[in-house]
C-alpha cells in the first residue's frame, strides 16, 4: 500500500470542535480528534452514539454545523481530501449484479483512475481482500464476509492516506472477521492513518493504538486501552461473583456491598485481593449459594459502564 | 381468525400508500379519461376537421360550403388559418394547397368542389353528367372521411333542394320524354316557393334533426387518399411509437429507480464521496437511460419491420432523430420520477398512475383525432403526443427532416427541463 507520504507538515486527519444537529438532537457535539500516520484510532460507542455521523462529517457527506475536518490540512469534501481519504461506510454500499472486478474498476474510475493505474488498483485490492479466486464472481453471490471484504477493497482502489472504517465487521462470522482484521492491521503497518468505529470492545482493544469513547455525540475519554482503564479505575481490579437463589436478595446484597449486577453477575471493584475473602464471608452470612468467583482488571467494557452508566451494547 | 387476518391486511394497505393510490385514484382517473373521451359527456363527439376548395363559386356549391360550415360536427376552413391576430388574412386553399395542407397533417379531410359543379350537382346513374366532388383524405383517420361523405351527401339534400329539383326535371326530360307545358308550369312554381324557403332559411338550415327538411338528393363524390396511399401496413408505425413510448416510460422509471436502490444500500453515497458529483451521477445515468430507451425502440421498429412490413429503412434518419429525443425526453422524465420518490414502492405507485393517464390522454392508447377537442389539446402536455405526433410526420407522411422541428424542439426543452428539475430535487441525496 503506498499510502504513506504526508502532504508537507500537516497531519493526516486533524477535527476540531465539530457539531453536527439534526433537529433537536445534537448527533456530534464539540468533537475534537486527531490521528497521525500508521496509527489506528478507535471510535468506540453504543448504537447512536454519532460514530457514523461523525465519520460522514469527516467523509463530508455531512454538512458541520460547527467545527472543522482536515485531511492533511485540506478541507473535508475538497476534492484533495476526497483523493486521501478512503471510507468504508457500515452498508454494503456495492453494486451486487456486477461482478468484484466490475465493482471495484468501477469505483476505481470514480476516482479517476484508468488504463494499467486502474488494472494495478484492482489486483492489488482483490489480494488485499483476499478476493483472487472470486474476481469474476457476482457480488451479490459472495458469503457475507466475502461481501464486507469486497465492500473494504472498494474504498482503497486510489490508495487513501486516511482510512474511515465505519463498523466493517457488523454481521460477519469469527472466521472472516479475523481475515478483516489481518487487512486493517496490513494497512496501519503500510502507513495509513485509520479510524476505526465499532461497538465490539476485543476489535478495539486488538485494532487500535487509541481508542476513543463516544457517547451522545460526545468524546468522553481518550487514550490507549491502558491509560483508560488506569484513569477510570486506577490500580483497582474487578471481581465478579455469581450466586444461585433468589435474584432480588442477591442483588440487594450486591447493592448494599457497593457492587451492581451486570447479567446476572455481580460486580464489585477492589483495591486488594485479600478483599475478596470479607465479599464472601459477607456472602456466605447473607445465605447466598456461592456458584463461582473470578478476579479480573478492568477492560473497555468497565470503562464504558464506569463512565456512563450504562454497557456498551445497550 | 379470518377477521384479525383481514384487519391486519388493512392495517398493512392503509400505511401502504402506494397500493392506496392504484387501488383508488388510478381507476378514477382512467375512469374519468375514458368516460370524457367515449362518454359523450361535455360536448365530447369529437370535430372533424375539413378543408373546402370552392371552384365553382355556384349558386349549388355557395349553398353546399354554407350547410357544411353549420355542421356541429364539422370544422370547415375555407383558408389557412392567419399566423398572428394582426397578419394579413391569408388567400384561400386552392386544390393544391388544400393536398398539401391533408398531407402536413393540418386536416385528415379536403374537399374539393370542382368548375362546373353547379352545372349538374346531382348525378344519377353510371353515365351521369359533371364533375364529382373530390375528396381527398389521410388514410390514418379512417372515421373522418366517412363522417364528411355522410354529411356531405346529407348536406347536398338538404341545403340545394331547388337545385335537386330541377337537375331531376332535366332527368324527367331526357329519360321520359319530357313534362307538357302545364306540368312544367308547376313544376317552375314550386321551384320558385323552393327557392324562397332556402332564401328564408326554412329548409337546408344544415341542422341535423332533419326532418323538416324537405328537399332530398345526392352527388357524385371521387375519394383519393393523399397520404397513406401507398403504405403497405397502414397504422404499424403509429402503433409502434404510441405503445413503444408508454413502455418506454416504464422502462425509463424503473431503470431510473436503480438510483432509489442505491440511496437505500448506501452506494449512492458511497458513489458520492468520490470524484463524481451528483451533476455527474445523474448526467451519467441519464446518457444510459436515454441509450437504453434509443435501443428499445429500434428494437421494436425493427421488429415491426419483420412482422408487420413497416417500411422503417427509407425513414432511417427521421427515425434517429425523433428516436433519440424521444428518449431523452422520456430518460429525464423518468429520472425526475425517481428523484421525487422515497422508496422503489413509491416510483412504481406513482410511475404508473403518471404514465398510463400520459399514456392515454397522450394518444399511446387510441389516436387522440378520436378524442374531443379539449382532450386532444391536453394531450399537447404530453411527452406520448408530441413523439407520436412525430413519427408519424417521418413514417406516414414522409415529412422531411426539417419539418420535425416543433416536435423535436419541444421533446428535447422538455427533455431539459425535467433534467434540471431532477437535479434540484436531487439535493436532499447529496449532503445532510
Amino acid at each position: 500500500m503506498g499510502a504513506t507520504q504526508q502532504t508537507g507538515t500537516a497531519r493526516p486527519l486533524v477535527v476540531e470542535r465539530l457539531v453536527k444537529r439534526f433537529g433537536d438532537l445534537t448527533a456530534v457535539n464539540e468533537v475534537s480528534l486527531a490521528v497521525g500516520t500508521g496509527e489506528c484510532l478507535g471510535l468506540l460507542g453504543p448504537n447512536g452514539a454519532g460514530k457514523s455521523t461523525l465519520i460522514r462529517s469527516i467523509a463530508g457527506r455531512v454538512i458541520p454545523d460547527g467545527g472543522s475536518v482536515a485531511v492533511f490540512g485540506a478541507a473535508a469534501a475538497s476534492t484533495e481530501a476526497r483523493m486521501a481519504l478512503g471510507w468504508v461506510p457500515q452498508e454494503l454500499a456495492i453494486y451486487p449484479r456486477i461482478s468484484c472486478t466490475e465493482n471495484l474498476g468501477a469505483f476505481g474510475r470514480y476516482y479517476g483512475l484508468k488504463g494499467s493505474g486502474l488494472e494495478e488498483a484492482i489486483n492489488w485490492c482483490l489480494h488485499w481482500a483476499a478476493l483472487e479466486d472470486r474476481a469474476g464472481e457476482l457480488a451479490r453471490n459472495l458469503s457475507g464476509g466475502m461481501k464486507r471484504r469486497l465492500n473494504m477493497a472498494a474504498g482503497m482502489l486510489h490508495r487513501p492516506r486516511v482510512v474511515l472504517f465505519d463498523e466493517p465487521t457488523v454481521g460477519v462470522d469469527p472466521q472472516s472477521r479475523n481475515r478483516i482484521f489481518e487487512m486493517i492491521e496490513a494497512l496501519r503497518a503500510a502507513g495509513a492513518a485509520l479510524i476505526y468505529t465499532t461497538h465490539y470492545m476485543e476489535e478495539a482493544e486488538r485494532l487500535c493504538d487509541r481508542i476513543a469513547i463516544i457517547d451522545h455525540g460526545k468524546i468522553i475519554a481518550t487514550g490507549t486501552k491502558e491509560e483508560l482503564v488506569r484513569n477510570a479505575f486506577g490500580s483497582r481490579s474487578q471481581v465478579l461473583a455469581r450466586f444461585s437463589g433468589d435474584e432480588a436478595a442477591i442483588a440487594a446484597w450486591t447493592a448494599r456491598n457497593g457492587g451492581r449486577m451486570v447479567e446476572g453477575t455481580a460486580e464489585f471493584t477492589v483495591e486488594q485481593a485479600t478483599e475478596i475473602a470479607r465479599l464472601l464471608d459477607d456472602a456466605t452470612k447473607a445465605r447466598l449459594e456461592l456458584v463461582d468467583v473470578s478476579l479480573r482488571r478492568p477492560n473497555l467494557e468497565s470503562v464504558f459502564l464506569h463512565l456512563t452508566g450504562r454497557e456498551l451494547r445497550d | 381468525m379470518i377477521l384479525h387476518i383481514a384487519r391486519t391486511a388493512l392495517i398493512a394497505l392503509k400505511r401502504d400508500r402506494g397500493a392506496l393510490v392504484l387501488s383508488f385514484v388510478l381507476p378514477l382517473a382512467f375512469f374519468s379519461i375514458f368516460a370524457v373521451i367515449f362518454g359523450g359527456q361535455h360536448d365530447a363527439t369529437p370535430k372533424v376537421h375539413v378543408i373546402v376548395v370552392d371552384e365553382d363559386k355556384s349558386e349549388a356549391s355557395q349553398d353546399l360550403v354554407k350547410a357544411m360550415e353549420k355542421e356541429s360536427s364539422l370544422v370547415v376552413a375555407t383558408a389557412p388559418e392567419a399566423k398572428s391576430k394582426n397578419a394579413p388574412h391569408p388567400a384561400d386553399y386552392t386544390a393544391a394547397t388544400a393536398e398539401a395542407a391533408v398531407q402536413a397533417g393540418d386536416a385528415p379531410v379536403a374537399l374539393i368542389i370542382p368548375s362546373g359543379f353547379g352545372q349538374h350537382p346531382i348525378a344519377f346513374g353510371p353515365d351521369a353528367e359533371g364533375s364529382a366532388v373530390e375528396l381527398l383524405n389521410d388514410q390514418s383517420d379512417m372515421i373522418a372521411p366517412q363522417m364528411v361523405m355522410g354529411l356531405l351527401q346529407k348536406d347536398a339534400m338538404t341545403a340545394m333542394p331547388a337545385v335537386m329539383a330541377e337537375q331531376g326535371m332535366k332527368y324527367a326530360d331526357k329519360y321520359v320524354g319530357g313534362f307538357t307545358p302545364e306540368q312544367k308550369k308547376v313544376v317552375e312554381d314550386g321551384l320558385a316557393d323552393l327557392r324562397k324557403e332556402v332564401a328564408n332559411g326554412e329548409i337546408g338550415s344544415g341542422t341535423t334533426s332533419g326532418s323538416d327538411d324537405k328537399g332530398a338528393g345526392i352527388i357524385r363524390v371521387k375519394t383519393r387518399a393523399v397520404v397513406g396511399e401507398n403504405k403497405k401496413s397502414p397504422m404499424i408505425s403509429f402503433y409502434a411509437a404510441a405503445i413503444g413510448v408508454m413502455f418506454l416510460m416504464f422502462t425509463a422509471s424503473n431503470s431510473a429507480g436503480a438510483l432509489l436502490d442505491e440511496a437505500e444500500s448506501g452506494t449512492l453515497e458511497r458513489v458520492l464521496s468520490t470524484r463524481v458529483t451528483m451533476t455527474k451521477l445523474l448526467g451519467g445515468k441519464l446518457v444510459f437511460n436515454t441509450l437504453l430507451a434509443f435501443v428499445q425502440l429500434v428494437a421494436m421498429f425493427l421488429w415491426g419491420w419483420a412482422v408487420f412490413k413497416l417500411d422503417f429503412w427509407s425513414h432511417v434518419p427521421g427515425f434517429i432523430v425523433m428516436g433519440l429525443c424521444t428518449a431523452f425526453a422520456v430518460a429525464a422524465f423518468g429520472m425526475l420520477l425517481a428523484s421525487a420518490c422515497h422508496t422503489r414502492a413509491q416510483l412504481g405507485a406513482l410511475s404508473t398512475l403518471v404514465i398510463l393517464i400520459m399514456s392515454s390522454v397522450g394518444g399511446s392508447m387510441f389516436p387522440r383525432f378520436l378524442m374531443p377537442e379539449a382532450m386532444q389539446k391536453a394531450g399537447l402536455l404530453t411527452i406520448n403526443a408530441w413523439a407520436i405526433d412525430g413519427f408519424t410526420k417521418v413514417f406516414w407522411r414522409d415529412l422531411p427532416l426539417k419539418d420535425l422541428w416543433p416536435q423535436v424542439s419541444v421533446l428535447l426543452a422538455v427533455g431539459v427541463l425535467l433534467f434540471v428539475v431532477a437535479r434540484r430535487v436531487a439535493r436532499r441525496w447529496e449532503t445532510a
